[in-house]
C-alpha cells in the first residue's frame, strides 16, 4: 500500500524513466503476443495469400474459410462437450470432497486426524508421473479405459483442496460457530448453514482451478483415451499437428477457437485467478 | 469437547442425535473417510504398486515375477533412458536461471497497482493458461520450416535453407525450452508479485530520497526483498522442468525427436507404460527414479533455503 502512494506522487507527471518503462513494456508485450498474432494472422489468410513469401501480418485474401473447415474436419463442439463433462465432474467432486474433509479436519474433534493430515501430506509429494501407469492399470481394472470417468476418477479429490478448505473452516471465527450451539444447531446444521458460506471464496478459487485444470489437462487424457469416441479438447486438437491438417491455417484457426472459451474464462475470473496465486496458496 | 453419548449410529442418526455441543465420533470420520479413500485409492496405492511393479517384469497382460534390481541395472544399459535422463537435466540447467531472473524483472515492471500495468499483467499472464498443446501449435507454425522464423530469416536473405528448429536433435530440444520458458514467464511473474506487494513501501521511498532510479532500486530493494520467493521459484521451475512432457511431445509431433533423441523422463515412462507392449515393471522403475529425483530437488533446495535464513 505504502509503496503505491509513492508511486503514486513519483508518476504523477511524465518523467523519463516512466516512458522508457512504458517502451519496454510495449517491446516484451510485442515479443511475447508475436506468436498469438501471426496466428490470428495465419487464421484470416485465404487462398490468394503466398504461404511461402516473406512473412506478413495482414491478409491479402481475409477468409473465415479456414475456421468453417476446423469445425467441418473435427467434430470440435463433441470435444468441447467432453471437456466440459470432465470438468463439471472435476469440479462438482473437489468443492464436495474438499467442503466435508476440510471441515472435518478443521472443526471437529477425533482421533486419527494428525495421521489423515499426514497422509494428504504424503500424497502430496507423490509426482503425477511416477504413479502414472499404476493409476492407469487401475482405470483399465474398473474398465473405465477410453471412458470419461476414467479421466475424471483419479482427479475428483485432491489433497491441496482439502488443505485449502481446511485453512478457509479454520479462520471461521469460533464464536459464530459456538453461538449456533448454544441456540441449539446441531452438527449438519452448523455445517450447512453457517460454515460452508463462508468458505464461498475457497469454493471459487478451487472450483476456478478445477476448470482450468481439466480443460488444459493434456497426458492423462492422452494415457486414458484411446480412440477419438470419446476425446477431450486438448487431444482432439493435438490431431491439428502432423499428417491430419497439412494447412497451417487450419491449423492456426483451430487453436484461436480453442483458445476462445478459456480466454474468456480467464477474463472473467481473473481476479480470483490472481488474487488465489498471489496468496500462495494454489499449486500449478 | 464433552463426551458423546451416542454409541454406534448411522449417517444422519448421528448427526442428529449427538450432544449438540459434540460431532460424535462417527460424524467426523464420515466426512473425512470418503475423501480419504479416494486418496489412498488414486495416488498413495499406485505410489506402492509402482515401488511393487518396479522390481518385477510385468507388462500389460501379465502379472511378472519378482526380479529384483533388474530393472534399474538394466536403465544404465538403456540408451533410450539416457538420453531421456540427460535431456530432462538439460531442461532444468537450461532454463531455471530464466526462470529465477526474468519474471523478477517483469514482475518489477509492472508491480504498481494501476490500471495500465494491469493490463500488462494480464497480457504478460495470458499464455499461461494457454494448454501445453495450444502452445505446441501455435509455437509450430512459428518455428516450422515454412514458419515465421524460417520465412523472415530467408526473407532477409540471412539463410537460404530453412534451419530445422524442429528435426535437428538439439534444435528441437531448445526450441523447446524457449517454448516453455514464453509459456511459464507469467505464472512465476505473479509469484514474484505477490512478494514484491509485501515489501516495505519505505524502502523504495528511501532508496528513491538516496537518489536511486529504478534500476538501482531493482537490485538494492527488490532483489534482496525477494531472496526466499527467488528460491521457491527455482524449486517449482526446476521440478516442472525435470517432469517437461507436452511441449516437446508436441513439437516433435509426439514422437519425441527423431530416432528418440529428444525423448524426455515423463515420455518415456510413457511410452513405456502403455500400449500393447507395455512394460508395466521397467516403466515402474523409471516413475522411481523420477520420484528420487524430484525428491533429490526438494532436498536441495530446502537445504539451500535454511542456509539462506541462516
Amino acid at each position: 500500500m505504502a509503496r503505491a502512494t509513492v508511486m503514486e506522487n513519483k508518476y504523477n507527471h511524465v518523467t523519463p524513466g516512466k516512458v522508457v518503462r512504458i517502451v519496454v513494456l510495449i517491446a516484451l508485450l510485442l515479443f511475447l503476443a508475436a506468436p498469438l498474432l501471426w496466428q490470428i494472422s495465419l487464421a484470416f489468410k485465404g487462398p490468394k495469400d503466398d504461404m511461402y513469401a516473406a512473412p506478413y501480418l495482414i491478409p491479402v485474401d481475409p477468409t473465415i474459410d479456414n475456421f468453417i473447415q476446423v469445425f467441418n474436419r473435427l467434430p470440435i463442439l463433441f470435444y468441447v462437450c467432453n471437456t466440459l463433462i470432465v470438468a463439471a465432474l472435476n469440479i462438482g467432486g473437489n468443492i464436495i470432497s474438499g467442503c466435508f474433509a476440510g471441515y472435518s479436519l478443521a472443526l471437529l474433534r477425533f482421533k486419527g486426524k494428525g495421521l489423515v493430515i499426514g497422509l494428504l501430506f504424503l500424497s502430496m509429494l507423490v509426482p503425477g508421473e511416477t504413479i502414472l501407469i499404476s493409476q492407469f492399470l487401475i482405470i483399465r481394472n474398473l474398465q473405465l479405459q477410453n471412458n470419461l470417468i476414467g479421466v475424471a476418477l483419479p482427479g475428483l479429490v485432491s489433497s491441496m483442496n482439502i488443505l485449502l478448505f481446511m485453512n478457509a473452516f479454520n479462520a471461521i471465527p469460533r464464536e459464530m460457530i459456538e453461538a449456533a450451539e448454544v441456540d441449539g444447531a446441531n452438527i449438519w446444521q452448523r455445517f450447512w448453514r453457517i460454515c460452508v458460506p463462508q468458505v464461498k471464496g475457497t469454493m471459487a478459487l478451487v472450483g476456478i482451478f478445477s476448470f482450468m485444470g481439466s480443460w488444459n489437462d493434456f497426458l492423462w487424457p492422452l494415457i486414458v483415451l484411446t480412440d477419438d469416441s470419446h476425446y477431450t479438447l486438448t487431444l482432439g486438437m493435438s490431431r491439428l499437428q502432423g499428417t491430419f491438417v497439412s494447412d497451417p491455417r487450419v491449423v492456426a484457426a483451430g487453436t484461436i477457437v480453442a483458445l476462445i472459451p478459456i480466454m474468456i474464462f480467464f477474463l472473467v475470473f481473473q481476479r480470483y485467478i490472481f488474487n488465489g496465486l498471489e496468496a500462495g496458496s494454489v499449486k500449478e | 469437547m464433552a463426551k458423546t453419548k451416542t454409541k454406534k449410529r448411522g449417517g444422519d442418526a448421528a448427526a442428529q442425535g449427538v450432544d449438540p455441543r459434540s460431532s460424535g465420533r462417527i460424524v467426523p470420520w464420515l466426512f473425512v473417510l470418503p475423501p480419504i479413500l479416494w486418496i489412498c485409492t488414486f495416488s498413495l496405492i499406485p505410489f506402492f504398486n509402482t515401488i511393487r511393479l518396479s522390481f518385477t517384469d510385468s507388462t500389460l497382460l501379465k502379472p511378472g515375477k519378482f526380479v529384483g534390481l533388474e530393472n534399474y541395472v538394466n536403465m544404465f544399459t538403456d540408451r533410450r533412458f539416457q538420453t531421456a535422463f540427460f535431456n530432462s537435466s538439460l531442461y532444468v540447467v537450461c532454463i531455471v536461471p530464466f526462470m529465477v531472473i526474468l519474471p523478477l524483472m517483469l514482475a518489477a515492471l509492472v508491480a504498481e497497482k494501476t490500471r495500465i500495468m494491469n493490463f500488462f499483467r494480464t497480457a504478460f499472464y495470458t499464455p499461461v493458461i494457454m494448454s501445453s498443446v495450444v502452445v505446441g501449435l501455435l509455437w509450430t507454425n512459428i518455428l516450422d520450416k515454412d514458419g515465421l522464423l524460417n520465412g523472415t530469416f530467408k526473407a532477409l536473405k540471412w539463410i537460404s535453407t530453412p534451419i530445422p528448429f524442429l528435426t535437428d536433435r538439439w534444435l528441437l530440444l531448445f526450441s523447446a525450452m524457449a517454448v516453455t520458458i514464453w509459456s511459464g514467464l507469467g505464472y512465476y511473474m505473479l509469484i514474484y508479485l505477490a512478494n514484491i506487494a509485501n515489501i516495505d513501501g519505505t524502502l523504495y521511498e528511501a532508496a528513491s530520497i538516496d537518489g536511486c532510479g529504478g534500476i538501482r532500486q531493482f537490485f538494492h530493494v527488490t532483489l534482496p526483498g525477494c531472496r526466499v520467493t527467488m528460491i521457491l521459484v527455482m524449486l517449482l521451475s526446476s521440478m516442472s522442468a525435470f517432469r517437461v512432457f507436452g511441449e516437446i511431445y508436441m513439437l516433435s509431433g509426439g514422437s519425441g525427436g527423431v530416432g528418440g533423441a529428444d525423448l524426455t523422463m515423463t515420455m518415456l515412462i510413457k511410452q513405456e507404460g502403455t500400449g500393447i507392449n507395455a512394460r508395466t515393471g521397467y516403466s515402474g522403475a523409471l516413475g522411481m527414479v523420477m520420484f528420487v529425483v524430484l525428491g533429490c530437488i526438494i532436498g536441495i533446495e530446502w537445504i539451500v533455503q535454511r542456509r539462506s535464513e541462516d
